[in-house]
C-alpha cells in the first residue's frame, strides 16, 4: 500500500466552492492574497516568489520569480501578462479543472502578477476546445469586476488591471510562448526566434511575462503562506505540488495533486490503483512530448530534474500508462504522427523530420525497416533536438527516441533481418 | 442547412472587431461559429476592415483547424486521435461512424448535415475515446449508441 498522500494547493477548493461565487471563493480566503499583494512591493514580492522557489508548471520549469524580475524594472507605456491556457499536450486536463472549479484563484493570481510586474492589461489564452472553461473564466471576470477587484484603482491601490479571455483555434503549437503571441496579434501560431525574449519585446513588441494556468494558481497560497513554507514541501528543487493526470491502462483515470517528491510508483498504483488489461509496460509522462519510459524507472520522483535526470520529462504532468499487451510500436507511430500534424511548418529540421520519423515508424511496424533505417532515424532525431526552432521540434522524436533506448528489443524483433 | 451568408450579415460580424487591436481571431471565431466556414467574401471583407493583405488572412484562416475555408456540414463531429483515445478504441468509433454516414473522414454528407474529422487530444482523457459534435464532447459511447445520437441533430 502507498503511503503517498494527496496536498491541494492549487485544487484546494476543487468541488468545495460554487466556481461562479466570489462570495463563496472570499468565504475560503480568495482575495487576501491580492490585498497582501497591494500593500507589498514589486521586489517584495518577487522575493517572496524566490523564497518560494516555485518554478513554471507549463513543461519548462523556469524559475518564476527570475522570469518576472526581468521585466518588472523594465521602463514601458506598456506591459502584458499572459496566461497560457492552451493545454493541449495529449493525455493532460490539469489546466481544465482549475478554470473550470475555481477560475478566481487563476483571476486573483493574474492580477497579482499584473501588479507586481506594472502590467495592466492580461490575456487569458485558452485554447478552443474548452468554451466551457471560457465561459467559467468570463463568468469570475464579471463577478470580480462587479466586486471591485478588476478596473481602475482597484481597491484604492491607484493600480489599474484589465483581463480578456483569448479563445485559441485548434493548434498545439499555440501553446508556445511567442506562438501564442503572434496568435494574439492575429497571425499564424508559428514560434518566433528567439532572442529577444517576450519579456522584453513581446505581444505588440511590449514587455511580456507568459506563465501557464498552475504556475499561477500556486501564487496566492505563495503569498498568504509565505515562501518558506511553500518551499518546505515535496522536492527541495522543484518544491510545491504537481498536479498529475492518468489516462490509458490504469485504473483510476483520474487526477491527483501531490508533493513533487511522489514518485512515478505511487502515482501509477497508489492513486492510480495499477495497470487494467495486463502488467505494466510503459508510462509516457509529460504528455506527447514527454519519454516513454520503462519500469525500471517508475521509482524516480516526479520532480522536473529527477525526471530529467531520469531520462524522461515532467512535461505537463500528464501520466499515461500503456500495458504489456500493446503494441507498443503501434502506440510510439500514433504518438509519432501527432507531430506530423501540429508541427507549425516554419523550420526544416521540425517540418520534414516530424514527417520522416513518423515514416521510419509506420516501416518499423509494417516490418520493413532496416537497421540502417534505425541508424538514420536516430541521426534525424538528435538534428531535430538540436537545431528546430522551437520546442515542438525539439521534443518531437523524444516518444521514439525514448521508445528505441529502453524498449530497443521491441524494434529489433521487426527490423529486417540482414539489413 | 447552414445558414447561407450574405455580405450583409457578414459585414455585421465583422463590424464588431474593427476597433478591436486583437481582433481577427475573435471575428474568424464569430464568423465560424454562425457559417462553419470562413466563406471567401469574408476574407475580402476582413482585409478590407483590418488592412492586412487578403493573402495573408488566408493564411491565418487554414493555419488554424478549427477554421475552415471549404463548407463542412451543419454538425461536426471530430475524433480524438491522440494516444489514450487511440488505444481506448478511437478507430473502432470511427469506422462504425464512417459506416453509419457513409462518408470517409474529411468528407461531409450529401445533405450537407454531417462532416467527419480527426482531431488531437480535447483535455477528456479520463473518458477516452472521446469525440466531439459542434465542440460538446461525448464519452463511453457504445457503436449500438451511435444511430441514436446522430438521430439528434
Ligand atoms: C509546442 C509547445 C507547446 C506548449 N504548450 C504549452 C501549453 O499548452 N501550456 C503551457 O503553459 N505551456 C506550454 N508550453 C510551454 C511554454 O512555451 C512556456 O514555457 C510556458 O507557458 C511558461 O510558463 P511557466 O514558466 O509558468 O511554466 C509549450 C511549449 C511548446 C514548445
Ligand atoms: S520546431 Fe516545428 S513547430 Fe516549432 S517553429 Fe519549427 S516547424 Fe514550427
Ligand atoms: S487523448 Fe483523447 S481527449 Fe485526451
Amino acid at each position: 500500500m502507498s503511503l503517498a498522500k494527496e496536498q491541494r494547493i492549487v485544487l484546494n477548493n476543487y468541488d468545495k466552492i460554487n466556481p461562479a461565487s466570489i462570495d463563496e471563493y472570499i468565504a475560503q480566503g480568495g482575495y487576501q492574497a491580492l490585498k497582501k499583494a497591494l500593500t507589498m512591493s514589486s521586489a517584495a514580492i518577487i522575493d517572496e516568489l524566490k523564497a518560494s522557489g516555485l518554478r513554471g508548471r507549463g513543461g519548462a520549469g523556469f524559475p518564476t520569480w527570475l522570469k518576472w524580475s526581468f521585466t518588472a524594472p523594465i521602463e514601458a507605456d506598456q506591459k502584458y501578462i499572459v496566461c497560457n491556457a492552451d493545454e493541449g499536450e495529449p493525455g493532460t486536463y490539469k489546466d481544465r479543472l482549475i478554470m473550470d472549479k475555481d477560475p478566481y484563484r487563476l483571476i486573483e493570481a493574474l492580477t497579482i502578477a499584473g501588479y507586481t510586474l506594472g502590467a495592466t492589461k492580461g490575456y487569458i489564452y485558452v485554447r478552443g476546445e474548452y468554451p466551457q472553461s471560457q465561459q467559467s473564466l468570463n463568468t469570475a471576470i464579471t463577478g470580480t469586476k462587479a466586486a471591485g477587484m478588476m478596473g481602475k484603482n482597484i481597491l484604492g491601490s491607484g493600480f489599474d488591471f484589465d483581463l480578456e479571455v483569448f479563445s485559441g483555434a485548434f493548434a498545439f503549437v499555440c501553446g508556445e510562448e511567442t506562438a501564442i503571441i503572434e496568435s494574439i496579434e492575429g497571425k499564424r501560431g508559428e514560434p518566433r526566434i528567439r532572442p529577444p525574449y517576450p519579456g522584453t519585446v513581446g505581444l505588440w513588441g511590449k514587455p511580456t511575462v507568459i506563465n501557464n494556468v498552475e504556475t499561477l494558481a500556486n501564487i496566492p497560497a505563495i503569498l498568504n503562506n509565505g515562501g518558506k513554507w511553500f518551499a518546505s514541501i515535496g522536492a527541495v528543487k522543484y518544491p510545491g505540488t504537481k498536479i498529475m493526470t492518468l489516462s490509458g491502462d490504469v485504473v483510476n483515470k483520474t487526477f491527483v495533486e501531490v508533493p513533487t517528491d511522489t514518485t512515478l510508483y505511487d502515482i501509477i498504483y497508489g492513486f492510480g490503483g495499477g495497470v487494467t488489461g495486463g502488467d505494466f509496460l510503459a508510462v509516457q509522462v509529460g504528455g506527447n512530448s514527454g519519454g516513454v519510459l520503462p519500469e525500471s524507472l517508475l521509482n524516480t520522483p516526479i520532480d522536473f530534474d529527477s525526471m530529467m535526470a531520469a531520462g524522461g520529462s515532467l512535461g505537463t504532468g500528464a501520466v499515461f500508462v500503456i500495458n504489456d499487451k500493446r503494441d507498443l510500436l503501434d502506440v510510439v507511430k500514433n504518438m509519432a504522427h501527432f507531430f506530423t500534424e501540429e508541427s507549425c511548418g516554419k523550420c526544416t529540421p521540425c517540418r520534414e523530420g516530424c514527417q520522416r520519423l513518423y515514416d521510419f515508424m509506420v516501416k518499423v511496424c509494417d516490418g520493413k525497416a532496416t537497421v540502417k533505417d534505425l541508424k538514420i532515424a536516430n541521426g534525424l532525431a538528435r538534428v531535430m533536438n538540436k537545431s528546430a526552432l522551437c520546442g515542438l521540434g525539439q521534443a518531437a522524436p523524444t516518444p521514439v527516441q525514448t521508445a528505441i533506448k529502453f524498449f530497443g528489443n521491441k524494434f529489433e524483433e521487426k527490423l529486417l533481418q540482414n539489413s | 442547412m447552414v445558414d447561407s451568408y450574405t455580405n450583409v450579415s457578414v459585414d455585421k460580424i465583422i463590424a464588431e472587431f474593427k476597433d478591436v487591436k486583437s481582433g481577427l481571431l475573435p471575428a474568424l471565431h464569430a464568423i465560424d461559429e454562425k457559417y462553419k466556414v470562413i466563406p471567401e467574401e469574408a476574407l475580402v471583407k476582413l482585409s478590407q476592415v483590418f488592412n492586412i493583405p487578403v493573402s495573408q488572412i488566408y493564411g491565418v484562416a487554414t493555419f488554424y483547424a478549427k477554421f475552415a475555408v471549404n463548407q463542412r456540414g451543419k454538425n461536426v463531429i471530430r475524433f480524438c486521435e491522440s494516444a489514450p483515445c487511440h488505444i481506448a478504441g478511437a478507430a473502432e468509433l470511427v469506422a462504425a461512424f464512417e459506416k453509419q454516414l457513409g462518408i470517409k473522414a474529411g468528407e461531409t454528407t450529401l445533405d450537407g448535415k454531417f462532416t467527419l474529422e480527426f482531431c488531437q487530444c480535447v483535455g477528456m482523457c479520463q473518458e477516452a475515446p472521446v469525440f466531439t459534435i459542434n465542440q460538446q464532447p461525448y464519452f463511453n459511447v457504445s457503436i449500438e449508441e451511435i444511430p441514436e445520437i446522430l438521430a439528434r441533430f
